[in-house]
């Protein structure tokens, strides 16, 4: 623990520590562009320089590591003058293009040139230009705008993976690009463009709408995927410009999924607006009494038994609360959250949880992953993988079902249940690994779950987990990596079919053969409409995706940036997203929706207001109102082994860019499905486009 | 120097030829494990030597696979390091040193010479025997100007002698390397001002490296 004095104020820092560190905790800001938490240190900008004591020459603080007695001096006019030699050379090549520049308002660059830059140029030669690089559809380039402080090479291959990005040529032909100028291939390119210090990488289908000053700023939840990177939404009216990550170590770092970012000109289009009503085989607009009417009149004439709800991966916690008392005010058992057909719920909460949560990622020392593909289901989560294999420190990681690139290596043991059934046994040679880690992780997809033989994989993956020690006191290393922000929390509030009641395939199945006559759809968008039969449709949701093209009334709603809403992720922890913009027309918020029709049908919800509905959700499930917090998710239940089928697990998600009705909407998501998703890009011939 | 593209035109494939991969594996062994990478330089090298003097784009990621690196850190070695030809060479590359003690003894000339009987510097001449480009000190200041041709040296030239060993070249006959004035390596131009007393010659012959 070396002790130094940095501008007179003494600190100790960890050993290993780097002088910028050791002025950070003294309180001395240090202006830096290469240099990132995050990233491995380049010291490359010299940016950062400082004075130390006995050193003839001003010293780059990223890049030195800080030792004991020094004393450093961050505030001399030496340091000043040498920062501004270095500015000056910073900006000899860089244009002065600032009023047409995205980055302007948010600029390291800039805004580190208002103390250290001067106020003319003495350079009177040619400035250099290079020209652009395509990036892909996501990221645009102003080359002549580079610095070169390699964050952009850095964060493709340790946080991405995707060593794609490089430095080419060399001195003042130093260009930054990626090999032969392909599309990176990461979920998570964006990221580049925030790691960005000047305007050189900016966000492609945002180019040119906005300033950042003009913009106003909402922290909110992700509801891409089940992981709930913590966003801030940047609006200009009613309308969402950008999404942002926001830091949080806990769950995202500092970055969000390319699909997090661009979903925003999908909150734009193909949205419902108004309430419709099928007349005639025909949606006419209707207005909020004719619809609420019309099912009224439907669900009166109709016995409870025949009535059904599913919710969609999209359903925040208090639509569904408001739709359960709803359906329990009925006196229907039929309703399901696991529109994709999973087995869960059976094992109690720790059985559907990511119990070791992300942060313990880091934790496990052998990863097993079951039938899921984490960097397509969650990117974010994929990235702390990474960061776990490239510690280094042993860590053997296997795979069971497809064999995909994961961006980290590991070790396919076997595509299907009979691999799994050789470790629940013991057979494998893979159990000696996970016996011998001190905290084994292993990961089960809802590839592995949404089967027939769900239940029986379920119980096979539980027996691993036990049998190598890895659910104990101070560890719980079996973890289900969700796919749907709405799932945990459906679960939680146990929106699932009662005693002897239909889940989604049952009520599919219902409705097919005329046994269940009305299903109300809360934003189940990914369920097979043609097995709906006959039933009179009730679609509540925000576009005009699957559902709503075959519902016979359908209920506008309000999108996740629309309104205040609680989310558990796949850890469990419990957060609320905040509203960004108001919905567009008469979209409403949804549990504001079912409070109103639950007056029409007689059987009034009792809550007015949703500080009343929060509080009957946090009687049902205490822990919904802890925010920020994972609740304690009890014991695992005892698994009872069965047979399994001999289907290899499948993946769930086949189109990273397309897996929800926002996403669907979203022309941004639409180009990166086309020119991103290895299935598109491969079939893709001469005649296409 | 000026920034450097790989050529718009490209073989489809590239692959060492027997010789050259035993050798190249030979190169990769030198080096522990986990550090294959190291060996990229000479690699780069020899597919540079067999495909004609340049570095094909499916050579840089024929060598990139071999050593197990990204195609991107392959490319920031070939396009750093001005001696790998990105784009077609000449059969005979000359490199002509522009560097001061060279220009002070008439570099100029050398390059005025290339311009004429080769043609602009950087492209290949029409009948692709030759061509040519400034590059920065060779190190042979002592017999200055000179050029380098392929592997050899071309030393105390003037326009005449390089406008003769190009003639020479180009018709297909063989040169010699060296000084081309008739004087003895790097020996005073004159007679000998010092060392004048006879030595026992001493041999500095090596054992070849890579034989």
């Amino acid at each position: 623990m070396p002790k130094l004095t940095v501008d007179g104020i003494e600190v100790e820092v960890e050993n290993g520590a780097t002088l910028l560190q050791a002025c950070e905790e003294a309180g001395a800001e240090i202006p830096r562009f290469c240099y990132h938490e995050r990233l491995s240190i380049a010291g490359n900008c010299r940016m950062c320089l400082v004075e130390v004591e006995k050193s003839p020459k001003p010293v780059a603080s990223c890049a030195m590591p800080a030792g004991d007695g020094m004393v450093v001096r961050t505030n001399t006019p030496q340091v000043k003058r040498a920062r501004e030699g270095v500015m000056e050379f910073l900006l000899i090549n860089h244009p002065l293009d600032c009023p047409i520049c995205d980055q302007g308002g948010e600029c390291d660059l800039q805004d580190q040139s208002m103390a250290y830059g001067m106020d003319g140029s003495r350079f009177i030669e040619n400035k250099r230009a290079v020209e652009e690089k395509f990036m892909g559809p996501l990221v645009k380039t102003v080359m002549t705008r580079c610095i070169q402080c390699t964050r952009c090479v850095r964060f493709a291959s340790e946080v991405a993976g995707v060593p794609e990005i490089g430095a080419i040529g060399r001195g003042e032909d130093m260009e930054i690009t990626t090999y032969l100028e392909q599309a990176l291939t990461s979920e998570l390119s964006a990221n580049i463009v925030d790691l960005c210090p000047v305007g050189a990488l900016t966000f492609k289908p945002t180019a040119f709408t906005a300033r950042p000053w003009e913009l106003r700023k909402t922290e909110s939840i992700d509801v891409m995927d089940a992981v709930g990177s913590n966003i801030r939404v940047d609006t200009r009216g009613r309308e969402v410009i950008r999404v942002l990550p926001r830091l949080n170590d806990d769950v995202n770092e500092e970055w969000i999924s390319d699909k997090t970012r661009f979903i925003a000109d999908g909150l734009k289009t193909q949205r419902l607006d108004k309430p419709f009503i099928r007349e005639n085989g025909k949606l006419r607009p209707a207005t909020w009494d004719e619809a609420f009417a019309a099912i009224a009149t439907k669900i009166k004439s109709t016995d409870a038994s025949r009535i059904a709800a599913i919710a969609g991966d999209l359903a925040c916690a208090e639509s569904m609360k408001a739709l359960k008392d709803l359906m329990g005010g009925l006196g229907s058992p039929h309703l399901d959250c696991r529109q994709d057909g999973a087995k869960l719920g059976k094992h109690g909460r720790a059985g559907y949880l990511f119990n070791s949560t992300i942060a313990g990622i880091e934790d496990a020392d052998a990863i097993l992953i079951i039938g899921a593909d984490p960097r397509r289901e969650a990117p974010i989560l994929n990235a702390r993988i990474l960061k776990r294999a490239r510690q280094g420190a042993g860590v053997d990681i296997a795979v069971v079902g497809p064999n995909l690139d994961l961006t980290y290596p590991y070790e396919h043991l076997g595509a299907g249940p009979q691999t799994l059934k050789e470790l629940a046994d013991g057979s494998h040679k893979f159990v000696a690994t996970l016996n011998d880690a001190k905290n084994p992780l292993i990961i089960i997809g809802q590839g592995a779950l949404a089967r027939a033989d769900g239940e029986a994989v379920m119980a096979a993956a539980i027996t691993v987990a036990r049998n190598a020690n890895a659910v104990r006191a101070d560890w719980n290393g079996f973890n289900v990596l969700h796919t749907a922000a709405s799932r945990v929390a459906g679960l939680d509030l146990g929106f699932l079919p009662g005693e002897g009641a239909r889940d989604v395939a049952g009520i599919l199945d219902g409705a097919g053969k005329g046994d269940i006559e009305v299903v109300y759809l809360l934003g189940a968008d990914e369920i097979d409409m043609a097995k709906l039969g006959n039933a009179f449709v009730i679609y509540q949701g925000t576009h005009g995706d699957a559902g709503a093209h075959r519902a016979d009334v359908i209920l506008p709603a309000a999108a996740y940036t629309e309104k205040s809403s609680t989310w558990v992720n796949t850890e469990g922890r419990v957060q609320i997203g905040a509203r960004a913009a108001f919905p567009p027309g008469e979209a409403r918020e949804d549990w504001t929706i079912l409070r109103a029709l639950s007056a029409v049908l007689g059987s009034a919800l009792p809550y007015d207001d949703l500080a009343a509905l929060r509080r009957a959700m946090a009687t049902d499930v205490p822990h919904l109102a802890e925010r920020d917090e994972i609740a304690p998710a009890g014991d695992l239940a005892e698994p009872v082994l069965v047979a399994m089928g001999t289907e290899p697990f499948d993946t769930m998600i086949k189109d990273f860019y397309l897996t929800n009705p926002i996403a669907r909407a979203s022309k941004v998501m639409a180009e990166c499905s086309a020119s991103l998703t290895p299935d598109n890009r491969e079939g893709a011939t001469g005649t296409h486009g | 120097m000026s920034v450097r593209r790989l050529a718009a035109q490209q073989p489809e494939t590239f692959e060492f030829t027997p010789e050259n991969k035993a050798w190249a594996e030979k190169q990769i062994a030198k080096y522990p494990a986990g550090k294959q990478a190291s060996a990229i330089i000479p690699l780069f090298w020899q597919a540079q030597k067999q495909h004609d003097g340049w570095l094909p784009e499916p050579a840089i990621r024929y060598v990139a696979t071999m050593l197990g690196m990204d195609y991107i850190r392959a490319l920031e070695v070939a396009t750093f390091y001005t001696m790998f030809n990105l784009s077609p060479m000449g059969e005979h590359y000359v490199q002509l040193c522009g560097t001061t003690p060279c220009w002070l003894r008439g570099a100029d000339d050398l390059k005025e010479a290339c311009r004429k009987h080769i043609g602009p510097e950087g492209q290949v001449s029409a009948d692709g025997k030759f061509s040519w480009l400034e590059v920065e000190c060779l190190g042979a200041c002592a017999n200055a100007p000179m050029v380098q041709i392929n592997d050899y040296y071309f030393e105390d030239l003037d326009a005449a002698r390089l406008e003769k060993i190009i003639a020479d070249l180009r018709s297909g006959k063989t040169v010699d390397p060296g000084p081309q004035t008739g004087r003895r390596s790097s020996e005073p131009a004159g007679k000998l001002t010092s060392l004048t007393e006879p030595v026992t010659p001493v041999s500095f012959a090596r054992e070849s490296d890579d034989a």
